[in-house]
Order: structure tokens, then C-alpha cells, then sequence
């Protein structure tokens, strides 16, 4: 079947399901924003290890998203990983550790003799979950606003600024998206806890926190999104393979993308309504916001990624060199090698499957202190 | 292609690859091996219904769980160096590297995920059946994550299954049944997961040893040794076989790496095996024989090993450097000549298509191909850049074959204690178990030093040296993650070796863990 699409359907294909990927990402990171409220939301012991093992028990998919987008992205778009991984160092290394950090830090937290003491194990925590945000949302935001590199014929790539990638969070546009990612990880991660959670005193401070959060959250969304409609963009020029600097080039791939501006819209107004809802019925809508917000966000970054990636768009551009840009054509794998993932890429509505089946099995119930007596606690 | 970077940027990468490879498998035999190990006390446990069975389950799940969080986290790091560190490498091969990768994420990691969570939170949220099929799926989901990057693992020490592009500048891949069925990758995968299996069946014996020691949980412990020996035997052998079936194929795929294993200067037929043997360090330079000051050889044994015939004739170090026309061996110099013919090939082919010269690009093209099997050498200047470090192998692949000799007949004595019932007064015996759990990780560490620094300098055997693979990045930076790397593993280590001990010195409890 694969075979025969042609390859730019297949890079298509591919760009589309990283897009999935990263998209499905961003809505996990509520685990990360969950991390960053613990001491805000639970003001005793018992009600800290409450929140914890709520999200305790969905740190793996997040991780293992990353793993796979990172994963995926290689395989189908090479170029990008060796350009980007190699030359925005910094920047990847930084997430790294902050990953490396939380893994163990649930694990480790509350079992005894654990060497460094909770408090590290939840500062590692909360460290996870500012840096691991922002840092990939001023990430994703520079497939919009460009980095410094420069490719020869070989594909070897080099990064022009000693900063390695650093620089990207000095940029207004990359620092709103990031601070954008982390205000929403926020507020996810207090739409989940009212799912989630079985304690009155938490669920009502977490009803505050949805609001001091979804405040700057759409703050900084509005700013990133207000700049991105109106500036250049990296345009390609599908004959020649040129890149060049059209203006309000995002702004017109979403007018010449209409689904892609749906889609869009349609994000937006899903992550409001799971925002305001619960604000104004809680007993109704509380536990129903994830859902809204949830499927909104997956929504909105899924389009976020279309509009970097099609309708002649580079997806990683250059400023240092316009022509050293990267576009889903010249980035990509073979033919053959895409075709062959292709048909391993059938198997993800099954993975899909079994976890909202072991998702809906495990989150029966909601987490109360009862639960702190059974045998796997964090 | 063309840039060759600092010898330090190189050497720092490798440091920190190497780093960043050994801590991750610190973690990774353990949980490969007591996923299984869990699964077979839980599958006792739902056929028997004895509470027995289900706490020592759950004891030895607790310290899976421990174990895997932070083979998790240590292994994020790997898949992302191949960007940060190798980048060049990354897309040499990212046509084919990357696809085992993505698979691994997407077969794998989500099933190890979803269901070691079960494994851990659904004790009292599933049915006993859902619940073990659980634990079998994140055994079955560690181990075939590990077949991914072992098959990625395999293909840059035996590349195949593909071809190189010059428009793109890499290497494409033209057959995904190859990559993922070549023997080499078979082999490594069955013999390195049997590696994790021992590793966890001596954990589980030395730690259950003990126990007996300190005169507690008596039955717990000879249950738990049951199933470790039991387990430990059977993949002893499939280790012996995967490990004597490794041998043919690298003597026939990386001569230089079984050379040098084999301390083996000049080559010869009727070749005899060093069982044991202390190197004198006699050589000045790399191409010079390194004597035996005492070694304890087999006759005949290497060649036998290597070919399966007595009389075969096994290549030296010297012989695969400086050649040997006799048997038909080309000399590394020619190799490097060759190879810099292939590089100059790939520049006037692309030179000829920008000018668009068809008889020139086709002429340079056809240079290339000639070439192509010997194109990284190119990168090298003299024979000697051929020769890995040849002691360190050596000697690692000793300590890894005796020490795994060892461990079978630790577990036959395990076994033979048992059944005449005479196992609860050895208190020799129990000591000898435990210290064998540092043991068993050192012997799986060699296994990786063998495959690793034996195939040096290549990152992808005879097509890229790790000069040409490495990022373009200062070398500082290098330093610097280098270090952090070196703290933050070590900090998380000894937590989790503290965490281990204290966990295990609370003993298994009735009804939780």
C-alpha cells in the first residue's frame, strides 16, 4: 500500500504524524505542570504524596511520548535530528537532565535511605517541570522564528552562535510559547486533578490555581499567536527548492489551509471551553475540563506543527542561512525507509487502544488518602 | 565528509558515550532479566494461590521497580546523544539507524509503560489473570526494547541491508528484513538479553544467599534461589552457545576485533586459544607483537572456535594491518588509499553534477562504488589507526568468559545444595553468592568493552571512523556535560544502591511489599 505513495505523500504522512506526536506531548506535559503545584496545592506531607501519585502514575507516557517523537523524528526527518540535537546543544541538554531527574525522583522520593531526602527528589520535581516546558515550547516556537546554522553538501551542520541554542530563549515570540506551554501544563494538570483527586481542601485550591494560571496562559498565548499572524515567514519555493522571507506567511497558510484553521480554531475554543466551564459550574463541568482542554490542545499544537511544516514552509529555518533551511523534502528519509515505517506506524491505533483501556482501569477510582496504604506509593 | 575534528572533541564524545552507555547498563540486565524472573513468581503464585508466592513476588518487584525507573532515565540519554554528540553520524545512517529506534518507541516502550504501571498500581484495581498478564507484557516489552537498539547496535558493526546515496550523502536503507534478520543482529540480541537473565538470576540467588546467612526468611529464600537457579542454568547455556556462535561471526565480519581479543600478532593455522595469559607490555608501537609473560592455552581451539576446522587459518593484528598476500589479506594502507579514492570520487561526482557533466559524474560515480566498501578508512592516515586498544580487550574478554563459567557453576552447586537438602549450613557457599552479584554486572560490562572498544575506531565498521561521526560542538561543552553527566549518574547510583540495600534489609512483608 505504502509503496506506492509518492514521497512527498509519504513525507507528508511522517510530518503528520510527528505532528501527532509532539501534539499528543504537549497535552501530557500536564504531569510536568502537575509537579510544579505540588507544594502550591498540598500543604501537608500526606496531601503532597496525594497529588504526586495522582500524576505518579502517568510520568512513563509522558516520557515515553518524548522518547518516541525524538524517536520518530529521527527515522523520518534525519537531518533535523543531526542538525538540531547537534547544534542546539544546550538547549537539548537541558531537557535532558531534567528528564534524567524526574524518572527517579517518583521512585525514589519516599523510600528510605534515599541519599539526597524528599525535598531534593521534589525540587527535581518541580526543576522537570518549569524547564522541561518551556524549554520545548521556545524549542517548537523556533521552528517559527528560525535558528543559526549552516549545512554544507555533505549535511554537516554548525551552529553559528556560541550560545548553542540558548539564544532561543531571549527571543520574545519563543519565550511567550514556552511560558504559553508551561501556564497550560498548569492549568491541564489542575483540570486533571479535579478527576482525579478525592480531597476537598486540594480540589479547592486547585479551583484558584486554575484561574491564577489560565490568566497567563492565555496572556502569553495571545502575544506568541498575535506574532506569528503578523510577521515573515520562511516561505519555499516548490520548483527550485529556495527559501525566501514572505510576509504574514503564517497567516496566509492558514487562509489557504482552511481544515488546518479549523482545526485551529477549533483547539482554541476547546481548551477555553475546558477553562471556563468548570469556572462557572464546577459540579457540572470540574471533572469534565481535562477533556475539553485536553483534546483542544492536542488540537491546536497538531495545527501549530501543519502550519510549520506545509504549504511550502520550511519547519526549521535558518537565519543564518536562508538556503541551509530544513523542509519536510530535504530533510527526510528515503522513499523505501519511510514506506517501511509506514506500515510499523499502523500500529498505533492499537497502543492507542490498550492504553485508554489500562488508563480507564487504573483512574477507576479517585486518589485519597486511603489509597497511601496500598503497596506501590511514590 | 571532509572535516576532521579535533582528536580531544573525539575522545571527550567517546568518554562521555561511554560514560553515559556503562551507567545506563548498570540498570538495564537487571530489569531485562528479573522481569521475567517476577513474571515466573507471579504465574507460581496464580497457579498455586499461595500467599508464599505473592509476597516474594511482590518483594522482588519492589526492587524491579527501583531498578527500572532509573534505567529509564539513564536511557533517555542515549537515544538523544546519537543527535547532541554524533550528529554527523546521525545523518550518515539516520536512513536506517533511526527506523529501529522509532519502532522501539512505538512496540516497545509503550507496552513496557502502560503495563508496568498495572504491575505496580493494580494489585487491588485488576483481576489476579489481568494482573499477571501485565507483568508478562512488561517483561516482554523490556526485552523487546532491547532488541531494537541491539538490532541498531548490530548494523554498525556489520552494515547491511543497504546502500550509500552520493546525491544524499548517506546511506540508505534497501532492505528492512536484512537489517532486522542479519545473524549478527540475532546473535547479539539473544546473547546480550541472556546476559541481563544471568545478571538477575545471580542478583536473585546472592540476595536470597543472604538472607540464609543472617538465619531469616528461610523458606522465602530457598524458593526464591529455586527459581533463580532453575532460570539461571537454562540461560547459562543459551549464553555459552549465543557467545560461541559470536565468535564465528566476528572472526568472519571484524578479523581485527577477534585479533585483537586474542592478543593475536601474527596469524596462523592450528591457532590455540588463550584460556589465561598476562600480557608484558613489551611493545613499543601498536604494530609490535605484545608477548605473554605466562598464559594457559588450548591447541587448535582458536581455529576450531573461529572456523570450525582445526587447520584454518586465523589472521593476526599484523597480518589484517600490513597485509598478507599469502592468504589473500589487503594491507590497511591499501584500504586507506582505496578509501581516499572513494572521498575524492564523491567531491568530483558532486563538482561534475553541479556542472553538470554526465560523463564525468558518471565516471566519478563509478570510482565511488568501486571504493565504497572501503571509504572510512579514507579518513585514517596510517595502519595503525586500524588497531584497537588491544589489552583492554583482552583482558575484558577473560573476565567476562571465566566469570560466566562461574556463575554456571554456581548455580549447578545452588541446585545440587538443594534437592540433597544441605543448602541452610554453606555459609561459604552464601558468601560466595553474594559477592557474585557485583561479579555478574562487571561480566555483562565486559561483554559491552569487547564489542565496544574492539571495534575501534569505527562508529560504522569500515565505512565511518568515529573522527568523522562525532558533533561539531567546542570541546568544553563537552567537558562540561561530561562532568554533569558524571555527578548527577553517580548521585542517582548511590541513591539507588542505598534505597536496594534498605529495601532488601526490610525483608519481604506479609500482604504489602
Amino acid at each position: 500500500m505504502f509503496e506506492t505513495f509518492s514521497l512527498t505523500a509519504l513525507q507528508q504522512y511522517w510530518w503528520i504524524l510527528v505532528s501527532l506526536l509532539g501534539s499528543i506531548l504537549v497535552f501530557l506535559l500536564f504531569v510536568q505542570g502537575g509537579q510544579t503545584l505540588i507544594y502550591q496545592l498540598g500543604k501537608t506531607d500526606t496531601d503532597r504524596t496525594i497529588i504526586i501519585n495522582t500524576i505518579g502514575s502517568k510520568w512513563e507516557f509522558t516520557f515515553t511520548t518524548l522518547v518516541t517523537f525524538g524517536g520518530a523524528f529521527f527515522a523520518s526527518f534525519p537531518l533535523f535530528y543531526s542538525t538540531s540535537f547537534g547544534g542546539a546543544y544546550w538547549v537539548w541538554i537541558i531537557i535532558l537532565f531534567a528528564f534524567i531527574i524526574q524518572a527517579v525522583a517518583y521512585e525514589f522520593r519516599s523510600k528510605p535511605e534515599n541519599f539526597l531526602g524528599k525535598k531534593v527528589f521534589d525540587a527535581f520535581l518541580f526543576v522537570n517541570g518549569l524547564l522541561s516546558t518551556v524549554l520545548l515550547g521556545a524549542a517548537v516556537s523556533t521552528f517559527f522564528t528560525g535558528s543559526h546554522f549552516l549545512i554544507d553538501s555533505a549535511r554537516h551542520s554548525q551552529w553559528t552562535l556560541s550560545t548553542r541554542g540558548l539564544e532561543a530563549a531571549f527571543n520574545i515570540q519563543n519565550l511567550s510559547l514556552g511560558l504559553a506551554v508551561f501556564f497550560l501544563s498548569r492549568v491541564l494538570a489542575s483540570l486533571y486533578f479535579f478527576r482525579t483527586i478525592n480531597s476537598v481542601e486540594i480540589v479547592e485550591k486547585t479551583r484558584r490555581q486554575l484561574i491564577y494560571n489560565a490568566i497567563p496562559f492565555l496572556v502569553f498565548f495571545l502575544l506568541f499567536t498575535g506574532l506569528l499572524m503578523f510577521k515573515d515567514g520562511f516561505a519555499v519555493n516548490p520548483a527550485t527548492g529556495e527559501v525566501f522571507m514572505a510576509p504574514y506567511k503564517y497567516f496566509h497558510n492558514l487562509i489557504e489551509m482552511p481544515v488546518v484553521a479549523l482545526l485551529f480554531l477549533a483547539g482554541v475554543l476547546l481548551v477555553l471551553a475546558g477553562i471556563i466551564l468548570p469556572v462557572l459550574s464546577f459540579v457540572k463541568y470540574g471533572e469534565k475540563g481535562i477533556w475539553f482542554a485536553g483534546f483542544g490542545t492536542v488540537l491546536a499544537v497538531f495545527s501549530l506543527f501543519l502550519l510549520a511544516g506545509f504549504n511550502n514552509t520550511s519547519f526549521y529555518p535558518s537565519v543564518a542561512d536562508l538556503q541551509s533551511s530544513l523542509t519536510i523534502s530535504n530533510s527526510s528519509s528515503s522513499h523505501y525507509t519511510l514506506t517501511a515505517m509506514s506500515y510499523v506506524s499502523l500500529i498505533i491505533p492499537f497502543v492507542l487502544i490498550y492504553i485508554v483501556y489500562v488508563w480507564r482501569i487504573i483512574n477507576r477510582k479517585k486518589v485519597d488518602i486511603r489509597d497511601l496504604d496500598e503497596e506501590h506509593v511514590y | 565528509m571532509t572535516q576532521l575534528y579535533d582528536a580531544s572533541l573525539v575522545d571527550w564524545s567517546r568518554a562521555q558515550f561511554a560514560l553515559t552507555a556503562i551507567y545506563h547498563w548498570c540498570f538495564v540486565p537487571l530489569t531485562l532479566g528479573l522481569s521475567f524472573i517476577v513474571a515466573f513468581m507471579e504465574t507460581l503464585y496464580v497457579k498455586t494461590g499461595s500467599e508464599e508466592w505473592k509476597r516474594i513476588t511482590k518483594f522482588w518487584m519492589t526492587l524491579f521497580g527501583i531498578n527500572f525507573a532509573i534505567g529509564v532515565a539513564t536511557g533517555i540519554i542515549l537515544e538523544f546523544e546519537f543527535g547532541t554528540n554524533w550528529s554527523n553520524y546521525s545523518w550518515f545512517v539516520g536512513d536506517i539507524f533511526g527506523a529501529p529506534l522509532a519502532v522501539e518507541g512505538l512496540m516497545a516502550f509503550f507496552i513496557e509503560s502502560t503495563f508496568v504501571a498495572v504491575m505496580f498500581f493494580g494489585w487491588n484495581k485488576v483481576s489476579k489473570r489481568f494482573h499477571l498478564l501485565s507483568t508478562w507484557l512488561t517483561a516482554i516489552g523490556a526485552n523487546l526494547s532491547a532488541l531494537w537498539i541491539l538490532v541498531a547496535n548490530s548494523w554498525m558493526q556489520h552494515p547491511v541491508g543497504m546502500h550509500f546515496n552520493p546525491d544524499t550523502a548517506r546511506n540508505e536503507m534497501t532492505n528492512f528484513w536484512d537489517v532486522l534478520f542479519s545473524p549478527v543482529a540475532i546473535n547479539k540480541f539473544l546473547h546480550t538479553v541472556s546476559s541481563g537473565y544471568v545478571v538477575a538470576s545471580v542478583f536473585v540467588l546472592g540476595i536470597s544467599a543472604w538472607f540464609l546467612l543472617k538465619n531469616r526468611e528461610i523458606r522465602f529464600a530457598k524458593l526464591s534461589i529455586i527459581v533463580a537457579a532453575v532460570f539461571g542454568i537454562v540461560v547459562s547455556l543459551f549464553i555459552i552457545i549465543t557467545g560461541d556462535q559470536s565468535a564465528r561471526l566476528m572472526a568472519k565480519h571484524q578479523p581485527m576485533k577477534f585479533a585483537a581479543m586474542e592478543n593475536l600478532y601474527e596469524g596462523q593455522r592450528k591457532a590455540p586459544l588463550v584460556v589465561f595469559g598476562v600480557l608484558r607490555n613489551n611493545n613499543k608501537t601498536d604494530l609490535d607483537k605484545n608477548e605473554f609473560a605466562l598464559k594457559l592455552e588450548i591447541p587448535n581451539f582458536l581455529s576450531s572456535m573461529a572456523f570450525l576446522d582445526a587447520n584454518a587459518y586465523v589472521p593476526g593484528i599484523k597480518d589484517i594491518a600490513e597485509g598478507n598476500p599469502e592468504h589473500g589479506i589487503m594491507s590497511a594502507t591499501e584500504k586507506i588509499e582505496k578509501g581516499k579514492t572513494a572521498i575524492i570520487a564523491l567531491k568530483d561526482y558532486n563538482a561534475a553534477k553541479k556542472a553538470k557533466d554526465t560523463v564525468a559524474s558518471n565516471t566519478a560515480l563509478s570510482l565511488l562504488q568501486t571504493n565504497y566498501n572501503y571509504f572510512g578508512y579514507g579518513f585514517l592516515t596510517e595502519a595503525k589507526d586500524t588497531i584497537p586498544p588491544v589489552k583492554l580487550t583482552f583482558y575484558s574478554f577473560r573476565l567476562m568468559v571465566v566469570l560466566g563459567f562461574w556463575f554456571v557453576i554456581l548455580f549447578v552447586l545452588a541446585l545440587i545444595f538443594l534437592s540433597g537438602n544441605k543448602l541452610e549450613n554453606k555459609r561459604w557457599f552464601f558468601r560466595l553468592a553474594i559477592i557474585s552479584v557485583p561479579l555478574a554486572y562487571l561480566a555483562s560490562q565486559f561483554g559491552w568493552i569487547v564489542t565496544e572498544v574492539g571495534r575501534q575506531p569505527w562508529v560504522i565498521q569500515d565505512l565511518m571512523p568515529a573522527i568523522t561521526a562525532v558533533s561539531n560542538i567546542n570541546v568544553g561543552s563537552v567537558k562540561v556535560t561530561f562532568v554533569l553527566f558524571a555527578i548527577i549518574f553517580t548521585l542517582l547510583l548511590v541513591a539507588e544502591i542505598k534505597i536496594m540495600l534498605k529495601q532488601i534489609n526490610n525483608g519481604p512483608k506479609d500482604g504489602g511489599n
